[in-house]
């Protein structure tokens, strides 16, 4: 099965059916599989902290949302995850390409690479890396976990778990 | 008129819909004028209003009213093409567009000089967008409530604020109570 393939059907099997999109290369694969799958509506936003306040209403109407973006996205969604999601205790699963990261071929990645976790950590939002492909084992788990807690989490997919970018 | 009038005279309407209302001064008006639990306030994150609202509306059958700013609109700006492109017939955004950054001392905005909030709807792709002056918006309102088509309201009244309470319920008590009203 593809990685495309097993990360949509576990966010289906948690009963996820409102996603929102913010493009990256490594993420282009999983997008394509979101936007034929009939459980699931795809709205593409044009700035993650859009796409949390999507996800924050599309939950408070009874869907359980999730948001799919790149790690820079860190950097512009600080105040939206500090005073939304967190304060009004929403759940919220961040499907996140770790850019700048082992294979990475652009360097101006490595600069909100360094940054990431220490952000995370600052936000005390749950972190979980996936670097080998057998890492998606756990995402069930974790959408289980994201929904019981209420809280946003972070699902950290680097280019070595994609199967490389740029080399691949 | 200024908001607070506005949304006094529109709370009887208000008052039967799901309404996310913006951040700071507008929500503070809109709780102490008729506390709802149908009202979601914003007590954060500027700009989010019409986010939220279209998530809820595209969630659920019920009609949503998102009750902006234009300066907040002029800060999630991408939010326009979003709801261009997806604009469910239970949604309407209401902009009360009064050219100022109310709740921070009333700066001016763009709007108050050459942009123009509707032409700029209409560009991203809103097909029903509707200009109103500030004493027409309880009428229009109520028309878009009837008409179920997603509509975008560009209100266009005084720039000024009503001293109001800063709203002291806890963010999980709004966010509860309102999901409850979603539900029932």
């Amino acid at each position: 099965m593809s990685i495309d393939k097993k990360i949509t059907d576990d966010l289906v099997a948690n009963d996820i059916s409102f996603v929102t999109t913010v493009p990256c290369k490594q993420l282009a694969g999983v997008i394509e599989e979101i936007d034929q799958r009939e459980e699931i509506f795809h709205i593409p936003s044009n700035k993650e902290d859009e796409g949390m306040g999507l996800c924050a209403g599309a939950w408070m109407g009874g869907k359980r949302p999730a948001i799919i973006m790149q790690n820079t996205a860190i950097g512009v969604t600080i105040n939206t995850l500090a005073t939304l999601i967190q304060y009004y205790r929403m759940p919220l699963p961040m499907l996140i390409s770790y850019r700048g990261e082992l294979r990475e071929p652009v360097a101006c990645q490595v600069e909100m690479a360094v940054h990431t976790k220490a952000l995370l950590a600052q936000m005390n939002i749950p972190t979980y890396h996936f670097h080998n492909q057998s890492d998606v084992e756990e995402l069930d788990m974790i959408l289980k976990y994201t929904f019981m807690c209420n809280k946003p989490v972070a699902i950290l997919t680097d280019a070595n778990f994609w199967g490389g970018y740029g080399d691949q | 008129m200024i908001r607070s009038e506005i949304l006094k005279e529109i709370a009887p309407i208000l008052r039967d819909q799901l309404v996310v209302c913006n951040i700071g001064i507008p929500s503070q008006e809109l709780h102490a004028i008729d506390d709802q639990p149908t009202n979601f306030y914003m007590l954060g994150t500027m700009g989010l209003s019409s986010s939220i609202g279209l998530g809820l509306a595209l969630a659920q059958p019920k009609t949503v009213i998102s009750i902006d700013g234009d300066g907040s609109v002029l800060t999630n700006l991408g939010t326009l093409p979003t709801i261009g492109n997806n604009m469910p017939s239970n949604f309407i955004l209401m902009i009360v567009d009064n050219g100022s950054y109310g709740s921070t001392g009333d700066q001016p905005t763009y709007t108050g000089r050459k942009t123009d909030l509707a032409g700029m709807a209409r560009a991203a792709g809103c097909d029903n967008v509707v200009e109103v002056q500030d004493v027409d918006t309880g009428k229009a309102l109520q028309e878009a409530i009837d008409a179920q088509v997603g509509t975008v309201m560009i209100v266009k009244c005084d720039s000024g604020n009503a001293k109001m309470p800063v709203i002291t319920m806890d963010p999980v008590v709004i966010r509860d109570r309102f999901m409850k009203a979603v539900e029932a």
